[in-house]
């Protein structure tokens, strides 16, 4: 026990004397969070339209105020020719190109149809379907107007929606990306520190005195991943103080079961780091793998995309991946004020993953070759 | 022979391989207790995995080899209470300063740096007032001292120390020896690595390692003498002409660049040929000697064999 004591020790001094590492350590919850949850979002609020009208009657001007009206829509050019417009849509002078065809107030008024062409650059597809939604709605409003003006009167539809957003009313796109950032900043605290740490002992030869020396698999592995583990709940505690104050993230259930989540999730991600520092010889070749598992896991995690929409066997595949467990559980928790007895799946499921990640990499890590 | 005290180190036939490389070849050999053991070997003649061995980082494919009667598989955890080991590549924390560094590897040890202090006082006095430094700072040989120190602070029985010398500068590789000398005064027993055939006249024995296997294991002084042919010394007034046409006489044995002379043996014991041949190809200021031959032409020879 005194020998784990002297290896944290020295562990905290190297930690604290590494000049890069404490400004990482503050600045870095501060900036993904700004930065993610304040850039990254999903409201499309500059969409370039290029008109063609070329039937310039009364009705296709007032399609085109409708447009004109949306603070979502810039119309940055209007021209006779599609083929023009299609110009800009090839240079990214605009998204969607809106074609309103000769003869569309006739049509709408003697056949009571008339089509328009929309023609949507898809180079972003999940910005192609905002678009695409966006300007169906105003095409609907427009709709309606028409009918309005047709029969003369208020017209209801048969079936009428309406549509509440439990756990995030206003569809804040902060409220539903900050407890995943969160995730991410203990993440990677938690998966490259511990890789390359050992790795760096490897790289410098250090780990060569160490190991003639008296001290235990046990001692020199839990000195090597405490400090990590206290720096990681540390941040995530941060991070959540600059959540509530800066985005005033709504926290609905116990911070506790966060953190006690948390301290199980950190364990599996260090044992992880730990696991790739024990098959990688240099902080460079640690660095790629834990990479590599860091992106598969965020890409798959249902940060950015639902898990819901993704091909039956990219769910299952879920199953390993620590960062959706987190993720589900901070959600839960933090919007919903979900309870243990909610997230005991994915309590179960992590500390499976601990046990499991930890077991190997003391396994591997071979203090005798 | 220092069988009297005791065996310290004893090994019977360790052979280690990498693939197809054999790094050491059926080694045996026995060290005595507070014997300054010396193994001498180009790169690469298996000194590093025969260290790696005994020091239990590595484990033999044949062949056993036991530390003050500890075998190194079976009872590595004992074994590594009793020796101080100093790899080839500084393996101390860069980050951490000097006293820093002492400490930790003292605490691991379950000692203080006070308990054992007599031990590397000599040493660490030359350190101490640089010991708020960071271990990456200090010039290669007080790294070196820094590392003996912390090798030593345990008190080990068994000293194993990997090219300590290496790329150290002359003044401190003679202070490192001379500090080496007082440790085995004190009863550990020394087993050191050097690539310098200089450094070999100051151990008690010497090994000369070459290729995984060991050539010949005696006292300098006894390696010396079983020197057996003339050498000579020369020197002319273009060296470099000189050094071809001596490899290309025919009764040249074997001819090497030693300071500022060629060192030479010849098949036929006499010089004056040798005088009238260099004559020939228009050598000047010819200068010819016999000489004593000093443990490197000992070396010399015997790896030439």
């Amino acid at each position: 026990m005194r020998t784990i004591l002297f290896i944290l020790q020295k562990e905290f001094t190297q930690i604290f004397r590494n000049k890069s590492m404490l400004p990482i350590m503050f600045v870095m919850p501060i900036v993904q969070l700004l930065v993610l949850s304040f850039a990254a979002t999903f409201e499309m609020k500059n969409i370039k339209m290029h008109i063609v009208d070329l039937d310039k009657t009364p009705q296709s001007r007032a399609m085109i105020s409708k447009f004109k009206g949306s603070k979502f829509y810039t119309i940055v050019n209007y021209s006779d020719a599609y083929k023009i417009a299609e110009n800009d849509l090839k240079t990214n002078k605009a998204d969607i190109i809106l074609q309103i065809p000769q003869y569309f107030e006739r049509d709408l008024t003697k056949e009571d149809k008339a089509s328009v062409q929309l023609t949507i650059n898809a180079i972003n597809g999940s910005a192609a379907g905002l678009i695409n939604a966006y300007t169906f709605s105003i095409i609907k409003e427009y709709n309606r107007n028409v009918l309005m003006e047709i029969y003369g009167q208020k017209l209801e539809m048969p079936v009428q929606t309406n549509t509440s957003f439990w756990f995030n009313p206003q569809l804040d796109y902060k409220t539903y990306m900050v407890p995943g950032i969160l995730v991410l900043l203990v993440t990677i605290i938690g998966l490259f520190l511990s890789a390359m740490n050992v790795v760096r002992e490897k790289e410098i030869g250090t780990i060569e005195q160490i190991n003639v020396t008296p001290i235990h698999k046990y001692q020199f592995i839990t000195g090597k991943l405490l400090p990590f583990w206290i720096i990681a709940m540390f941040e995530l505690a941060f991070g959540l103080l600059i959540a509530k104050i800066i985005f005033s993230l709504p926290v609905l259930g116990n911070v506790g079961v966060v953190f006690t989540v948390a301290s199980i999730y950190i364990l599996a991600i260090l044992g992880l780091g730990l696991f790739i520092s024990t098959i990688t010889n240099t902080q460079q070749q640690a660095m790629f793998i834990a990479w590599f598992f860091m992106v598969i896991f965020i890409l798959m995690s249902g940060l950015f995309t639902p898990i819901d929409s993704m091909p039956d066997w990219a769910q299952k595949l879920n199953i390993i991946n620590p960062i959706a467990y987190f993720i589900k559980v901070m959600r839960m928790v933090l919007l919903k004020g979900a309870g243990f007895a909610d997230v005991l799946y994915q309590i179960t499921a992590l500390t499976v993953y601990a046990f499991v990640s930890l077991t190997l990499a003391v396994i591997m890590y071979k203090k005798k070759s | 022979m220092n069988s009297n005290k005791g065996i310290s180190i004893s090994v019977k036939n360790l052979s280690k391989s990498y693939g197809n490389i054999q790094a050491i070849n059926n080694l045996s050999f026995e060290i005595g207790k507070a014997e300054l053991f010396g193994f001498i070997g180009p790169d690469g003649a298996g000194k590093t995995t025969l260290f790696r061995i005994l020091t239990t980082l590595l484990l033999p494919d044949s062949g056993s080899a036991s530390l003050c009667g500890f075998d190194i598989v079976k009872d590595y955890k004992k074994i590594r209470q009793i020796i101080g080991y100093m790899p080839g590549k500084f393996s101390l924390y860069q980050d951490l300063s000097v006293e820093e560094n002492l400490k930790f590897f003292a605490t691991i040890f379950g000692t203080t740096i006070e308990g054992n202090y007599d031990l590397i006082k000599d040493i660490y006095i030359q350190i101490e007032p640089f010991k708020t430094r960071p271990a990456g700072k200090l010039s290669g040989g007080m790294k070196q001292k820094l590392a003996l120190c912390c090798a030593m602070i345990h008190k080990p029985e068994v000293l194993i120390l990997d090219e300590p010398t290496t790329g150290v500068d002359a003044v401190s590789r003679k202070e490192f020896w001379e500090m080496l000398r007082k440790l085995k005064e004190s009863g550990i027993t020394i087993i050191v690595s050097t690539p310098y055939m200089d450094e070999a006249s100051l151990c008690d024995r010497v090994a000369l390692i070459q290729g995984g296997n060991i050539m010949k294991t005696d006292t300098p002084e006894n390696i010396i003498n079983q020197f057996d042919t003339a050498l000579y010394e020369v020197k002319t007034n273009t060296m470099f002409q000189l050094m071809s046409d001596l490899k290309e006489w025919e009764n040249t044995e074997s001819a090497y660049l030693f300071g500022q002379y060629m060192h030479l043996t010849i098949n036929n014991k006499d010089s004056n040929e040798l005088e009238s041949y260099l004559q020939s190809k228009m050598h000047k200021d010819i200068e010819i000697k016999q000489i004593t031959p000093n443990i490197e032409d000992a070396f010399m020879r015997l790896m030439g064999k």
